[in-house]
């Protein structure tokens, strides 16, 4: 077909065949030993291997999560550092950190579908791991901020003896319908991502348990040829409704400050930019994941350099967008000439006068000056340089939400009313145990389902062959048929 | 066992068994030009151009997302819309029904804010559609169902894995078991068996 433009051969690289890629995927999951290599000896003589210590790791924050939740749910919000006039501290800042991680895997999984990028394939079904699981943080953060979890129902229009609604005009009601569908849209897309592959794994396994436990997820999944027909309908059309759905999610997110009229919220360029941003840090946290993953199950001939290559492009641009929304912001306010406008960009910069503006620097370094490494492609193929980026890109876009929300409560119209915000452990305490829990999450995911779409490696294997076998042996062997397919 | 079933032993379809997808394609191929129409295959992995050869098309799907799409967006602005303002466009339509929503003033906007109300209906939209995407195609497929006939096969144990496999069924009209066997020897199978079935298909 014209246009028609050859796959990039180092998305699969080393000698695969179709067996391979199982073995190398789905023996990850099926044979328990895998996890306990390569051996990492502790002091005291304890062996361990990397997957024990990161599960520890994150099972052992999650218990400070739990702590931190006990703590807040006993003694209420007064815990944490929330204050006059500022009412929005770490709840919403790590609420909007985490939903923005979680926006990757919806990119790379629907949006590269829909482009009909096939890079995607060996990172989408991590990615929409990840996007789960980082919903699942972000959710705590507004439901524990009710103050009152146990009636967040309260939250959903449902009919009650008191006759009330929700205030739909109201954009924390629209993040109620924006996040919890989100959720369940993610999960739809990541469970039907997965029928296939836990047919697979049905067919594998030699245990009877994972032989019945995957073969009731795989629904019975057989590969009819009309069952593919319809799947590959279904998938694209999910893809097409996940779309313009991420977009809108982090939108909504903008809202609830750019609805507002605190200064240095309410300006309008905040829906793209917050979409950007987000994308930006979901990137960073795809590469923080993979990198040590491909390293650990020996998968680098399947997320190859080429596949962080092109993350860490994505990554460079998305942060450009997020660079050029800090220079907006800045234009906003000389440009308007509003006071208060003026006073925040002067809260923002004055490294004398402005409490906050460690903060700001802070931001514009990790999230402005460190991520131009990756003009690099040098630097993009060197997995150290792509981790420091990486990590330096989800503490600058937590910094940047650090900067939207405090640094505009504590300083809005009235100068009677300044304030300071200061966190509390408590706030940390939940904050790193998130972070626990999403690393708690991602190596359960690790051990238990298949980090990599193995079908569409497999689709992607041989339209690779197939496109070599143009090239170099005879035709006459079903090309004409596939070539129409195309 | 019998729930009103015939589930006397009958032949279900001929299956062979082949290494790649081109094999398949160029199998079913000739399988069709051959006449038959009740075919199926099986395979690890899409393999683009096999519904056109076995002539098979639907559609639905796309419809039933729509419909599920508009619903959404109509329950979406419905709710509000009620909810909002008790439909009360100045008379008293809901008084006292107990349908009467909660309608109130909040900061002068009109009770029925319907910028406001995009983003909620917006989002039921999606939700509904991928519902209707997600269960639609479960259903059209008719899953689950842990077993099926064609997995009394030997060589379905590789469908999903690394082997392709064609399907004559017996429903078709000139199916002979014997002539369908003779038929898929001819296209270089790896292995082609004979599939019976007790589940009164």
């Amino acid at each position: 077909m014209a246009g028609h433009t050859p796959i990039d051969k180092d998305l699969l690289t080393g000698d695969h065949s179709y067996e391979t890629l199982d073995a190398a995927i789905g023996d990850i999951v099926l044979d328990s030993t895998t996890h306990n290599k390569p051996e990492v000896k502790l002091p005291g003589g304890i062996k361990s291997s990397p997957w024990q210590l990161m599960f520890g790791f994150g099972f052992l924050f999650v218990n400070i999560l739990l702590m931190s939740l006990t703590v807040l749910v006993f003694n209420g919000i007064g815990v944490w550092g929330n204050n006059q006039p500022t009412g929005w501290g770490f709840d919403i800042v790590n609420f909007v950190w985490w939903i923005g991680i979680g926006h990757a895997g919806t990119l790379i999984s629907a949006v590269l579908l829909l482009l009909r990028q096939k890079w995607r394939n060996s990172i989408n079904r991590m990615a929409e791991a990840m996007t789960i699981f980082a919903v699942m943080c972000a959710g705590l953060y507004p439901l524990l901020h009710t103050g009152r979890p146990w009636v967040a129902y309260w939250l959903f229009p449902y009919p009650n003896i008191t006759g009330m609604w929700p205030q739909f005009r109201s954009p924390l009601v629209w993040d109620v319908f924006a996040v919890s569908t989100y959720m369940t849209v993610s999960i739809l897309f990541w469970f039907v991502g997965l029928i296939p592959d836990f047919a697979t794994l049905r067919d594998r396994s030699r245990k009877r348990v994972s032989q019945v436990v995957y073969g009731m997820l795989s629904l019975g999944w057989r590969g009819s040829a009309k069952h593919w027909h319809r799947y590959e309908h279904a998938s694209i059309i999910l893809a097409g409704l996940s779309t313009p759905l991420v977009l809108s999610v982090h939108t909504i997110v903008s809202f609830d400050f750019a609805m507002g009229i605190v200064p240095g919220w309410n300006v309008t360029i905040f829906p793209p930019y917050f979409v950007a941003g987000a994308v930006f840090a979901g990137f960073a946290m795809v590469i923080l994941f993979a990198i040590p993953l491909r390293k650990l199950y020996k998968l680098d001939t399947i997320i190859t350099d080429k596949h962080l290559d092109w993350m860490a492009k994505v990554m460079l641009a998305t942060g450009l967008i997020v660079f050029y929304g800090y220079i907006m912001e800045v234009f906003y306010a000389k440009y308007s000439g509003v006071e208060p406008e003026l006073a925040l960009f002067h809260n923002r910069i004055s490294l004398s006068e402005a409490p906050y503006s460690w903060a700001f620097w802070m931001l514009i370094l990790t999230n402005g000056i460190i991520p131009q490494l990756m003009w690099s492609p040098k630097l993009r193929r060197s997995t150290w340089a792509l981790v420091t980026v990486a990590v330096s890109v989800s503490i600058g876009m937590w910094f940047e939400r650090y900067v939207i929300i405090p640094i505009s409560l504590t300083r809005d119209y009235m100068p009677g009313a300044y304030g300071y915000y200061t966190p509390t452990l408590w706030d940390f305490g939940m904050f790193f145990g998130t972070i626990g829990l999403f690393i708690f999450l991602m190596f359960l995911f690790v051990r238990f389902l298949p980090m990599i779409n193995m079908f569409e490696m497999k689709e992607l294997l041989h339209q690779m062959k197939h496109e070599q076998g143009h090239d170099d042996h005879a035709p006459g062997h079903g090309d004409a048929v596939a070539e129409e397919a195309h | 066992m019998s729930h009103g079933r015939d589930t006397s032993p009958k032949p279900y379809a001929v299956v062979a068994e082949f290494d790649s997808p081109e094999a398949l394609l160029e199998a079913a191929k000739t399988v069709r030009s051959n006449g038959y129409r009740d075919m199926d295959a099986y395979s690890p992995m899409p393999v683009h151009g096999l519904t056109d050869i076995i002539d098979f098309k639907d559609d639905k799907l796309g419809f039933v997302v729509f419909a599920h799409g508009v619903m959404g967006f109509l329950l979406g602005y419905g709710l509000q819309w009620w909810t909002s303002t008790g439909f009360n466009f100045g008379g008293t339509w809901f008084q006292n029904t107990g349908l009467n929503g909660y309608a109130h003033n909040v900061g002068g906007k009109p009770l029925f804010s319907y910028p406001a109300f995009f983003p909620p209906a917006y989002e039921l939209t999606i939700l509904l559609a991928a519902f209707g995407a997600t269960f639609g195609m479960i259903a059209f497929n008719g899953l689950p169902k842990p077993h099926h006939p064609v997995m009394n096969a030997a060589c379905m144990a590789r469908a999903s894995a690394d082997r392709f496999v064609l399907a004559v069924e017996a429903t078709d009209p000139r199916y002979d078991e014997d002539e369908v066997f003779e038929l898929m020897n001819t296209l270089n199978p790896l292995s082609v068996e004979r599939v019976w079935t007790e589940e009164g298909y």
